[in-house]
């Protein structure tokens, strides 16, 4: 595909939660991105459209949209890959509140980051020696199945779980705190434990694979839940935390 | 759904497993020895064993079910965990009742 005889017709949500979809009519462009075709309707048609990116190549996980259905990051998704007939319908990301246009507020997603404590927790100080961390060992090898997250919110954006029980943290803040786990650093455990087992946390998972079929960083959230479950049971038996 | 509804689910599928193909067992090989209800009557009444076999099975069945209706009515319904799981424990009770005395029928003589 090359020049500018194509037209793309692209509907974008406008507005808050009560908006509605508006329709453009885009350019095709040889190895065109669905963030190429945002940032191309608020340069040339509508400078008032809010939408979020940085990187633009994969990176930062701030530009994730809804796109034709499914939660996607727009920056490293093409058009030729998405928009069938020539149409896209591009909005922002389900299961957030929607600030403006393509814009969510990440604000609950990132506070239940922290709610199922997926925040490093030091058992050394910097006065301590480097720790040493054989890459082929069994835990250095399970959290790195699942460290490159990049906090992009598609796994939440398309979890049914998170559509119909608002209290559950969700995959990616659950596959944080695997990482965690599994980061012989670390001295939050027994916490972090407590924290994904209890009500809303790990167990409320009911394994569609949503997250992981849509994870762009092809990781695998629900491998991470189910050995999550593994974890905090052994540990509730062993009555290292309650319930 | 926290660990403690979830061990407890976990392990009552775990124990209903092996009884529910017992249980299918049994049934295959009443129908196929053509056996009334007399003859059923006759083999369970006074026995130690299947009045264990399904007790265990009854109560088994009730908490997994009243777990699994807990959750059903908080993620569906507009109920919270707490009056959720007081609806669950009245359906579980209702279960392990109408179980026990189904189980009371066959076995005492």
């Amino acid at each position: 595909m090359s020049g500018t005889h194509e037209e793309l017709s692209v509907s974008l949500w406008r507005g808050d939660d009560d908006g509605r979809y508006q329709t453009y009519s885009v350019p095709r462009r040889e190895s065109q991105t669905v963030l190429d075709v945002v940032t191309f309707v608020q340069r040339h048609l509508d400078p008032t459209l809010s939408y979020r990116f940085a990187c633009r190549v994969g990176v930062c996980g701030s530009c994730a949209m809804t796109v034709n259905g499914k939660p996607r990051w727009t920056c490293r998704t093409h058009v030729a890959k998405v928009a069938g007939g020539g149409r896209l319908e591009i909005g922002p990301l389900e299961n957030l509140p929607v600030i403006k246009d393509l814009t969510t507020d990440m604000e609950q997603f990132f506070r239940k980051w922290q709610q199922a404590k997926g925040v490093f927790a030091p058992s050394q100080t910097r006065h301590d020696a480097i720790a040493q961390i054989r890459p082929d060992s069994p835990a250095r090898v399970a959290a790195d199945a699942a460290i490159e997250c990049i906090n992009c919110g598609v796994c939440y954006a398309g979890c049914d779980t998170v559509r119909w029980n608002s209290g559950y943290v969700g995959p990616a803040a659950l596959t944080r705190a695997w990482t965690l786990l599994n980061d012989e650093r670390d001295a939050g455990n027994t916490a972090r434990l407590q924290a994904v087992a209890a009500s809303g946390g790990c167990h409320s998972c009911h394994s569609h694979q949503s997250c992981q079929e849509l994870c762009p960083q092809a990781l695998n959230p629900t491998a991470a839940i189910a050995a999550l479950k593994r974890r905090t049971a052994a540990a509730y038996l062993k009555g290292e935390i309650t319930a | 759904m926290n660990v403690r509804l979830y061990v407890w689910q976990r392990a009552t599928a775990a124990v209903m497993a092996p009884l529910v193909l017992g249980h299918i067992a049994v049934i295959f090989y009443a129908t196929r020895q053509g056996f009334s209800a007399a003859d059923i009557l006759s083999r369970t009444r006074g026995s130690i064993v299947w009045a264990a076999y399904y007790g265990v099975f009854v109560a088994a069945a009730a908490i997994h079910a009243s777990i699994g209706i807990r959750n059903i009515l908080s993620e569906w319904s507009p109920l919270n965990e707490r009056r959720a799981g007081f609806l669950a424990v009245v359906f579980g009770s209702l279960l392990a009742v109408l179980g026990a005395r189904a189980v009371a029928a066959v076995v005492l003589s």
